[in-house]
């Protein structure tokens, strides 16, 4: 089969833009149109194909949006159960240290049902890495109240918006793993436009390196939009995005030693 | 080099893992079964294996899963309250058909209960694994010795089948000592099966390891898959062992410690002219039904010795299928019966 390089170069057209190797080609996406996972995968396809790991990377997937990810990358994969992709991670990575494994999951999965199998897989200082997809809501089962959604947001299950009296408080992932000593790269970034997008890559490509030289635990948290759950189209997510969510989950590199 | 060593069950069953090549090891302490991830904490660094403490039972059925993913031998080990914690992780070994052997040395239930011995995760092991279709190969011990054989023994059967396979103790056989034959060590090299992920892939396509089907008709071949399976072992790993009158009136079906007990009182009854015989099951899923159902047409009555309100029971009755009597006698909660309260049941029979 040819490469969209060698089809561009056979019609003498230079390519600027195809799909990473690390990327399956004509699988169609199953994400929502405008959710922002296709572009996390892509990210993370291009880092492993900038990075040369495609044929020695895992990938855990998890449950919820995320839960067919193994679909669109070209990498070896297992599916886990709810929460559990780094105790996974953990055992193929104890079998095969010499693997590149990482998991992705939204912040349902890692936040909530997975917070220990989370919290205790950063403390022993795995060598894996995490990529989160927080949106705030548990997108797969339609839009319920998820640990990270914010105090007064509306969602299937907190019709009349979260309250902090009988729901208590969104979790900041990101300050709560920079606690332990086990953390070796962690960072929080967002989608919401091309600059963010960028750093995102940087910070998913760093937390890979991190991996590849053997130091330890990294996860990068990517805060993302859920048009259909957010209950409004893209753009209006973008301006929520900045408005209201950034404020609460700030940006940047909490842990890089 | 074979030795002959005085341990409990637990290190036997420790042991008996490195023998059988498992050189990963995934546990949490819970009594009466912790000197297992003990003992495998001291000897995996000398064998060049993998021991790690997880947070959870759940996290230790899920750190097996993803080194099964891998085609390693993998195993677990806990006790009642811990193994109700990996059924999840079971029902998802069941359904990406992973191998991983699960050894659970029973106590004292329903709830905390107890660190005594008992015998009423029968269903929980031959039944349950969790939701969906699926059932546990389940071998049950009676000895330390026989601890050490089985686990050794569970890793090959486990790849054979793609299936969990569990060890079913109890707090007794954990911890009482006996002497064990050791044997040579199985080669911890072996080809990895062609389904397994990770390693070097040297140009292979890409393999996932998953548990999820979305379309019924591939499901339902899966399910149709996984009982083949077991159909396959009740054929060619069946394993019982019968003690006792050749002509017998009455057979006494039970296993594990329960089956040291019976065999005492078999041997005291028979003293009395007595004409009765132990039916051991080894295999508990898949159950030795045809065995049990020749011996109902020959004898006259069957009793069941067990340490549960009677679940093994339940087996026997379906492979008895009323062709004669079968009487049950359970203790549970830790408590045990005595060879001579066994044999006065059979006096009265």
């Amino acid at each position: 089969m040819s490469t969209d390089t060698e089809i561009m170069n056979d019609a003498g057209l230079e390519p600027v833009y195809t799909l990473p190797e690390s990327m399956e080609r004509d699988i169609p996406m199953r994400y929502c149109p405008g959710c922002t996972h296709p572009l996390a995968h892509r990210l993370c396809a291009e880092v492993l194909e900038e990075l040369g790991i495609t044929d020695r990377t895992v990938l855990i997937a998890s449950v919820g949006c995320s839960v067919f990810a193994n679909e669109f990358f070209t990498v070896d994969g297992v599916q886990a159960s709810h929460g559990r992709a780094p105790a996974v991670a953990t055992g193929v990575k104890r079998v095969h240290p010499d693997n590149i494994v990482f998991t992705y999951q939204g912040d349902g999965d890692l936040a909530s049902i997975g917070m220990a199998e989370t919290i205790h897989a950063a403390a022993r200082g795995e060598q894996i890495t995490i990529v989160f997809l927080n949106n705030g809501v548990y997108g797969m089962t339609k839009g319920q109240m998820a640990p990270t959604t914010l105090i007064g947001q509306k969602t299937t299950t907190s019709p009349y918006g979260r309250s902090a009296e009988d729901t208590g408080y969104p979790i900041d992932v990101c300050a709560l793993l920079a606690t332990l000593p086990g953390v070796s790269y962690l960072a929080r970034e967002t989608l919401i436009a091309p600059k963010y997008v960028m750093r995102a890559k940087r910070a998913l490509k760093k937390a890979f390196q991190y991996q590849i030289d053997g130091k330890g635990f990294g996860l990068v948290e990517l805060l993302s939009i859920c048009p259909a759950w957010w209950y409004m189209d893209s753009l209006q997510a973008f301006e929520r995005m900045e408005a209201e969510v950034l404020p609460q989950y700030p940006l940047g590199t909490f842990v890089e030693k | 080099m074979t030795e002959r060593i005085l341990m409990d069950g637990n290190r036997a069953t420790a042991e008996g893992a490195i023998a059988g090549g498992c050189r990963h090891f995934f546990g949490y302490p819970i009594t009466p079964q912790s000197h297992i991830p003990e003992h495998m904490s001291k000897r995996m660094p000398e064998v060049g294996g993998v021991y790690l403490q997880a947070e959870s039972e759940v996290a230790a059925i899920n750190m097996c899963y993803g080194a099964a993913a891998t085609g390693a031998k993998v195993m677990t080990s806990s006790s009642s309250p811990g193994v109700s914690l990996m059924q999840e992780g079971i029902s998802y070994m069941y359904g990406a058909e992973l191998p991983c052997v699960i050894v659970n040395m029973v106590r004292g239930g329903p709830g905390l209960g107890n660190i005594a011995a008992a015998q009423s995760d029968y269903w929980l092991s031959t039944r349950g694994g969790g939701h969906g279709d699926g059932q546990m190969i389940t071998w049950a011990p009676w000895s330390v010795q026989e601890c050490y054989d089985l686990t050794c023994e569970a890793f090959d059967l486990a790849l054979k089948y793609r299936a969990p396979v569990s060890v079913l103790g109890d707090g007794i056989l954990a911890q009482m000592m006996e002497p064990v034959v050791t044997r040579e060590p199985l080669p911890v090299e072996y080809p990895k099966p062609e389904w397994s992920v990770g390693g070097p892939r040297n140009g292979r396509p890409k393999r996932v390891i998953s548990s999820i089907y979305i379309a019924p008709e591939v499901l339902e071949d899966l399910n149709h898959r996984l009982y083949a399976r077991y159909a396959q072992a009740a054929i060619e790993d069946l394993r019982f062992e019968e003690y006792g009158a050749e002509d017998p009136d009455i057979l006494v079906c039970a296993y594990g410690i329960s089956a040291r007990v019976c065999q005492t009182a078999v041997d005291m009854v028979a003293a009395q002219g007595l004409k009765v015989r132990m039916f051991r099951p080894i295999t508990l899923f898949p159950f030795p039904s045809a065995q049990i159902a020749t011996w109902a047409e020959r004898v006259k009555q069957v009793l069941v010795v067990e340490l549960s309100m009677g679940q093994f029971v339940e087996d026997v009755r379906l492979s008895v299928e009323g062709r004669c009597p079968v009487q049950f006698s359970g203790h549970t909660g830790g408590v045990l019966h005595t060879p001579e309260e066994v044999a006065g049941i059979l006096g009265q029979m």
